[in-house]
């Protein structure tokens, strides 16, 4: 479904991906994990068109989406769910999701069919429609992770990005997030791509995982592999327990 | 005549100063926020306003409401090629070098404007007379009502379009996260050329509705401009009730000002206000510190 090619992504002189190539199937969750700066978020803002990639080729069900602008990728599918949430904060819960469909507005889709998406998420987060007309700005980090995930999945997206959504939550929230995330998967077919810094919990998840260092793909293989592998449990895994122990 | 009356009759054309300088604060805000950009040139779209107003009407001799909505829609037009001249064109530019080139884009609209309609001043005829209506002990002239119902107008509009539209949620969602915006698929560009449509079209509502009272010539874009700045500026660049208040506060306090101690003092006022405002509340008088701008 998704392939990417060698592709090279700079900041200025930053040169912050090298020849990095991932793909994923259909209806698969892949993990992305590496340490801090290895480039996990840009590699997810190359593919939505933030920052484009100077060279390479990314190619999402057959059409070459590499030089597209955000809003073009957000049309052929792919939705991003950007790292620190991200919500439009001076605006209502209701009205974050509606501009989560701002596209299918825009193609005159019905309404109708829009609002029954908005109850579909009011139901993978029930705690969003109890606060549909706060601000977003109002809300607890737990919930505006959610209403993030909920205003990306508002576009009705093929292939999701997911950038550190556990980041800064209680282990009760992040059981919650990852198990709707689990439910997309199996309900409604969607394809994940998770970045992590909680490496363990989405290997867990994931079907298959690349590992990251300093804008370089240095591991791929399955996600059970992974957890197995020693070099990647000293580094990413151990690493964290002791994070725990430290904290 | 008694004091109180004078200052009825200070507050009632204080106040409909005021609700221009309002429509022109809004035009400021709108696109500030959008892009965080002041538009030096917003004071030229009202002038523009204005001269079109006077072509359409003294030359073209359209009905008055044709001419209206002819003005208004030219001088849109007009601040949509600006944006496309002056704003699309530089993609890594930074707020400073923008609102540079907004100086320099208001110089040479003036300049073209001059070129056209001459340096004289203008007059246009008021919409309905100037026969004054006498409210209690003060009077009103026909046009001042004129100016209150279309500029409430125009606020309410604005104020359900960026409510209760999608195109206008997606601008606010512009103005508090671009990135997020882009990634919802919001085309930001777009966003933009449309904060300088609806502020070209406020702008020159006002520069249209004032010309019967203060006459219009190429060069009264500067001040009316510096005043809508100081409306924006006193709301703390909410593109609301804020810029709005800030605005008739500016007219009512410039007329009083002007009345009671001197006419000479008028303009200066609102230099005053300006800058105390920048050195005591840069936020407004009304906002928080950091409250949302739309
Ligand atoms: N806007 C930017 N300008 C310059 N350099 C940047 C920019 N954004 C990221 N970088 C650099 O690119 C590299 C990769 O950053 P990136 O944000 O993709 O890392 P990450 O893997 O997502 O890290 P984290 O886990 O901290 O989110 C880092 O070295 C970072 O300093
Ligand atoms: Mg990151």
């Amino acid at each position: 479904m998704l392939k990417v090619k060698n592709i090279n992504t700079y900041y200025g002189k930053v040169h912050a991906l090298k020849n990095v190539s991932i793909h994923l199937n259909e209806k698969e969750i892949v993990a992305l994990i590496g340490a801090n700066g290895a480039g996990k978020s840009t590699i997810l803002n190359t593919l939505s068109g933030i920052t484009p990639a100077r060279s390479g080729s990314i190619e999402f069900n057959g059409e070459l989406v590499q030089s597209l602008p955000p809003d073009r990728i957000v049309k052929a599918g792919i939705s991003q769910v950007p790292e620190g949430r991200q919500v439009f904060k001076g605006l209502s819960v209701a009205d974050n999701l509606e501009l989560g469909a701002y596209l299918r507005f825009c193609a005159g889709e019905s309404k109708e069919k829009i609002r029954q998406d908005t109850r579909h998420i009011y139901e993978l987060f029930p705690r969003l429609e109890e606060r549909r007309k706060q601000m977003a700005g109002t809300l607890s980090g737990g919930e505006q992770q959610m209403l993030s995930i909920g205003r990306a999945l508002m576009a009705r997206p093929k292939l999701l990005l997911l950038d550190e959504p556990s980041m800064g939550l209680a282990p009760l929230v992040v059981q919650e997030i990852f198990a709707v995330i689990e439910r997309l998967r199996v309900q409604e077919g969607t394809t994940i791509l998770l970045v992590e810094q909680n490496a363990k919990a989405a290997l867990k998840m994931a079907d298959r995982g690349y590992v990251l260092e300093t804008g370089k793909v240095i591991i791929e293989g399955n996600a059970s592999d992974l957890l197995e592998n020693p070099e990647v449990q000293r580094a990413y895994l151990g690493k964290e327990k002791k994070e725990i122990w430290e904290r | 005549m008694e004091l109180s009356d004078q200052i009825a009759q200070y507050l009632v054309s204080g106040l409909s100063t005021g609700a221009i300088y309002a429509l022109i604060g809004l035009g400021f805000a709108i696109i500030y926020n959008s892009t965080e950009i002041i538009n030096f040139a917003q004071g030229e779209l009202v002038m523009l306003g204005g001269m079109f107003a006077l072509f359409f009407i003294n030359f073209l001799h359209l009905p008055l409401p044709l001419a209206v909505l002819s003005a208004v829609a030219s001088t849109t037009a007009a601040g949509v090629l600006f944006e496309r001249l002056t704003i699309r064109p530089l993609k890594a530019a930074t707020p400073l070098s923008l609102i540079i080139i907004t100086i320099g884009g208001s110089i040479l609209i003036r300049g073209i404007a001059m070129l056209v309609w001459g340096k004289d001043t203008h007059a246009i005829p008021a919409f309905s007379g100037t026969e004054p209506i006498l409210i209690g002990t003060a009077t009103i002239l026909p046009q001042h009502l004129w100016i209150f119902a279309l500029t409430l107008l125009a606020i309410a509009m604005n104020k359900l379009f960026f409510n209760y539209t999608i195109t206008g949620k997606a601008m606010r969602a512009c103005a508090v996260n671009k990135r997020a915006a882009g990634l919802v698929g919001i085309d930001v560009r777009k966003m933009v050329l449309y904060s300088f449509a609806i502020s070209a079209s406020l702008g020159s509502l006002a520069g249209i509705i004032v010309a019967p009272l203060t006459m219009t010539s190429y060069d009264v874009g500067i001040m009316l401009g510096l005043k809508g700045f100081c409306a924006a500026i006193i709301g703390g660049l909410s593109a609301g009730a804020g810029t709005v208040l800030g605005g008739l506060l500016l007219g009512v306090l410039e007329s009083l000002g002007a009345g009671l101690i001197s006419s000479g003092y008028k303009d200066a006022i609102a230099f005053i206000i300006l800058l105390l405002i920048l050195f005591i509340r840069p936020q407004g008088l009304f906002g928080k510190a950091e409250t949302e701008r739309v």
